[in-house]
């Protein structure tokens, strides 16, 4: 596989390739209305975009920031150095001028107080009254990038609806009104350069990718308790509930939630359940249910950091080790860990086949970067793509046995009420039948029959991905939401001569040592990249192959994993 | 027509003399009176003796976690409403480690029928109190006495205006196969708490006990009556009365949800054309 090249900041025409701009503000300023409506803009003008979304747990107030790092090449990664600095409030200048590059901007409000160098300030009392003033503020970014007027505009008007006309007429105005004083006012520096090949394009991020893989997948039960950083997979879910014939629904609690979806999924309804580290604590005797009773269930875990409540709305990779063994009992599993919004769509939807075919919970691992990340991502083909089929609804010769032992571990699964067969399933070990037993040779039977299915799901297992130099000095070892972050990490030192390949792990488990072990003992070094403070990927490369990974460049701030954040840990 | 023999007989792992001999007796027996069949029907109990008891009958069953009964059972109603689903399960899981799930399940009102074994003890794990157990019971795990106030399963569920409401008791197995019956008609949730003795570890609240105190309501007794109900739902003493207490007229749960409209969630194609809508609602 080849890498991208990497990018060129400033092109001949002094326009450029790429730009990091941060949106700062408080909580209810209306910086995420903006970020979007920006975000979707560049979208649909061809860019590549990868945002940020960094907020405080609250309502109002705080300091949020919505970042939009656009290319004309494809972005895969966040950056922390910023070109083009939009503050809100005086907070965002205050905190992120360190972040700002020597040729950044500022652009801040005319009455602000602050002087300096690389400002530029709006009057945006001028422009808009203060309830306006963010569609100001979009309207002075627009006209410093270059974008098409026409398209920014048309973006706004769809993101509010034409159904208040006043408001979109205001709107409209409002934005001209900050396009306007730009052209006046302000700059040329920051230009975007045109894009030439410009391909349909959707603004999707990881949990949005994650509800519309589970819709193609088939999924008709979605149960949940609200819970950052995966609420909004629910929330794309019950837009659509009405059209695509599925049922969402909010349960009490997350034992409710994970239990109502088995429950689903045993009569016949596909079904997911999505949470986080807190909610997936109270989940896992489920988990458990559903392997005993060989019940097909999506789990998706959206980590943010913790031990308990942790930071509620910021990112971390620290769940790993506790969803491959959340559980009582031996059973097998899959844990996706998608790399990319793409990767959230195509990896739900293998996670939906796995829980069907191997009859089981099947999990996908994500954090709050990718979830709020909003990505361009080309539309998903989608006519190739058929749903999973709830077990076989036609009785075979009697006596029906859901637990019969096959050789393959896996058990013909009709479904109750469809024939005049009977479905029997219990948390107790049982017989073939599914009835309560303590024969203790049936008993081990069956763990024999439950774990020969991990056999299956191994074969299937998802070789992680090799990029870079064949015979790397350096190979960095990453999972999940870094993935781009790592990459890039890894183009950078390229640039600079080194050596350097990177082996990503979108599928943590079951690992598979002959799928990568060569990769590990041919490089000269090997460094780990993990969102967390101890290295828990690292650790069960060593369990599962011996082979100790000795370097690790750790992060568990809160916040994303950044090719600067790669490069500051490998320079130290 | 189906018979009691389409329901079987199995040996059972209860202690003799048990009160789930005759639940289990009337659950057939309502089951017949409402023809039935076997597999259209789906049984989830949780975890205790009163949970083993689908085992003991044909029909279909999951035999879940302990107090996790009611969730699946709203799952499994959602995605396939032509099934008649009971949930048959004791007082420590319904009222106890599931207590969540009730509340829960009277609010979505789901055409569920709760089969309550109420022996106001712990039986499998050997005589601990259980949420209804009375002040002061003396048990191992509480030598000085239950400090707390026992559970009220019929008041809190009159309260909420439950769909439907009914106390039943296993010794009078023709009256309490009519509540189930009425249970399983009813469109909605349903709460049949049955009073039942524990002839192994609660000395206290016997056979004898109930036999002298349940007494079925009055004739002329209006169940619609929610006020009269919540007076009914607080007789607990010399006399406690079984039958219907209340009865609700709310819509079932399922009933709100358009895709069960037509049909049930089982084997429905993805329209290609609506979902490829929904992603260009992306671009």
């Amino acid at each position: 596989m080849s890498r991208e090249e990497p990018m060129k900041n400033h092109s001949d025409n002094k326009t450029r390739r790429m730009l990091n701009i941060l949106i700062g503000g408080e909580a209810g300023q209306g910086l995420v209305t903006v970020g979007q409506i920006l975000a979707k803009a560049l979208v649909r003008g061809g860019y590549s975009i990868v945002v940020t979304q960094s907020y405080q747990s609250r309502i109002r107030g705080g300091h949020n920031t919505f970042a939009i790092r656009v290319g004309v090449d494809e972005v895969i990664a966040p950056r922390e150095s910023v070109d083009l600095l939009v503050a809100l409030d005086r907070d965002t200048v205050t905190l992120h001028s360190k972040d700002l590059l020597p040729d950044g901007l500022v652009v801040l409000d005319g009455a602000s107080e602050i002087d300096g160098d690389s400002l530029l300030k709006v009057p945006f009392k001028e422009l808009a009254q203060e309830r306006f003033s963010n569609i100001a503020a979009l309207g002075v970014v627009s006209s410093l990038l270059g974008l098409d007027q026409g398209t920014m505009a048309g973006t706004l008007d769809d993101f509010f609806g034409k159904k208040d006309a006043t408001l979109a007429a205001e709107n409209d105005r409002v934005l001209a009104a900050g396009v306007g004083w730009t052209t006046r006012h302000g700059t040329s520096s920051h230009k975007l350069s045109a894009v030439s090949d410009h391909h349909k394009r959707l603004m999707m991020n990881g949990n949005e990718a994650i509800a519309f893989g589970a819709l193609s997948a088939g999924l008709r039960l979605y149960s949940f308790y609200p819970m950052t950083p995966s609420t909004s997979i629910g929330l794309a879910l019950a837009g659509q509930a009405k059209r695509m014939g599925l049922i969402v629904e909010q349960a009490e609690d997350e034992i409710a939630a994970i239990n109502m979806a088995i429950g689903a999924s045993f009569a016949g309804a596909p079904s997911m359940v999505a949470t986080s580290g807190g909610g997936f604590a109270l989940m896992v005797e489920g988990v458990s249910l559903a392997a005993m009773t060989e019940t097909p269930v999506v789990v998706v875990v959206a980590q943010r950091p913790a031990p308990a409540t942790g930071l509620p709305t910021r990112t971390e990779q620290a769940d790993l080790e506790f969803v491959l063994h959340a559980g009582h009992g031996e059973f097998p599993r899959a844990i996706f860990t998608p790399g990319s919004v793409e990767e959230c769509f195509h990896l739900t939807r293998k996670a939906f086949e796995l829980a069907e075919r191997y009859q089981g919970p099947m999990f996908l691992l994500t954090d709050q970067f990718l979830a709020d990340s909003y990505r361009a991502v080309r539309p998903f083909e989608l006519e190739d793509l058929t749903p999973v089929r709830a077990g076989k609804d036609v009785a075979e010769s009697p006596p029906y046995q859901r637990f019969a032992i096959t050789e393959s571990g896996i058990s013909p699964r009709l479904l109750p009420g469809m024939a005049e067969h009977l479905v029997v399933a219990d948390s107790d070990e049982h017989t073939q039948d599914g009835h309560i037993t303590e024969d203790l040779s049936m008993r081990r039977q069956m763990v024999e029959k439950r774990l020969r299915k991990g056999e299956g799901i191994r074969a299937e297992a998802m070789p992680p991905d090799v990029v870079g130099d064949p015979n790397p000095g350096l190979l960095l070892v990453s999972w999940g939401s870094s993935k781009g972050a790592v990459q890039e990490a890894a183009s950078l030192m390229e640039s600079k001569g080194e050596r350097v390949a990177t082996l990503h792990f979108s599928q943590v488990w079951p690992l598979v040592p002959d799928q990568f072990m060569s990769h590990l003992e041919s490089a000269r070094q090997v460094v780990s990249v993990e969102g967390n403070a101890s290295g828990q990927l690292t650790r069960l490369i060593r369990r599962e192959t011996g082979f100790d990974i000795k370097k690790k460049v750790l992060r568990y701030d809160g916040l994303p994993v950044t090719p600067e954040s790669i490069l500051g840990e490998l320079n130290r | 027509m189906v018979t009691i023999d389409d329901y079987g007989d199995y040996e059972t792992a209860w202690c003799p003399g048990c009160g789930n001999f005759s639940i289990l007796k009337a659950v057939k027996q309502a089951l017949v009176a409402s023809n039935l069949k076997p597999h259209e029907l789906l049984f989830v109990s949780g975890i205790g003796q009163a949970a083993k008891a689908p085992h003991y009958l044909n029909a279909n069953v999951f035999n879940g976690l302990h107090g996790r009964s009611l969730p699946v059972a709203t799952g499994a109603k959602l995605a396939n409403p032509n099934l008649t689903v009971i949930v048959e399960s004791g007082d420590g899981c319904n009222y106890g480690e599931g207590g969540n799930h009730l509340l829960a399940a009277i609010r979505r009102n789901i055409d569920v029928t709760l089969l309550v074994h109420n022996n106001q003890v712990y039986g499998l794990t050997k005589g601990q109190a259980s949420p209804t157990s009375a002040e002061g019971f003396v048990t191992k795990a509480q030598p000085q006495g239950v400090p707390s106030a026992p559970f009220n399963p019929i008041a809190v569920a009159v309260a909420m205006k439950a769909g439907l409401v009914a106390r039943g008791f296993a010794g009078m197995t023709d009256h309490l196969s009519e509540l189930i019956q009425q249970g399983i008609a009813h469109r909605g949730f349903a709460l049949i708490d049955v009073l039942q003795p524990c002839v192994s570890f609660n000395k206290v609240n016997t056979f004898g006990w109930y036999k002298e105190r349940c007494k079925t309501l009055p004739p002329g007794y209006d169940p619609t009556d929610w006020e009269g109900a919540m007076k009914v739902a607080f007789e607990w003493g010399d006399k406690i009365p079984i039958g219907i207490v209340y009865r609700g007229n709310r819509l079932a749960f399922e009933e709100h949800f358009p895709p069960l409209r037509e049909g049930t969630l089982v084997g429905l194609d993805v329209d290609p054309v609506i979902l490829k809508k929904i992603m260009n609602g992306y671009g």
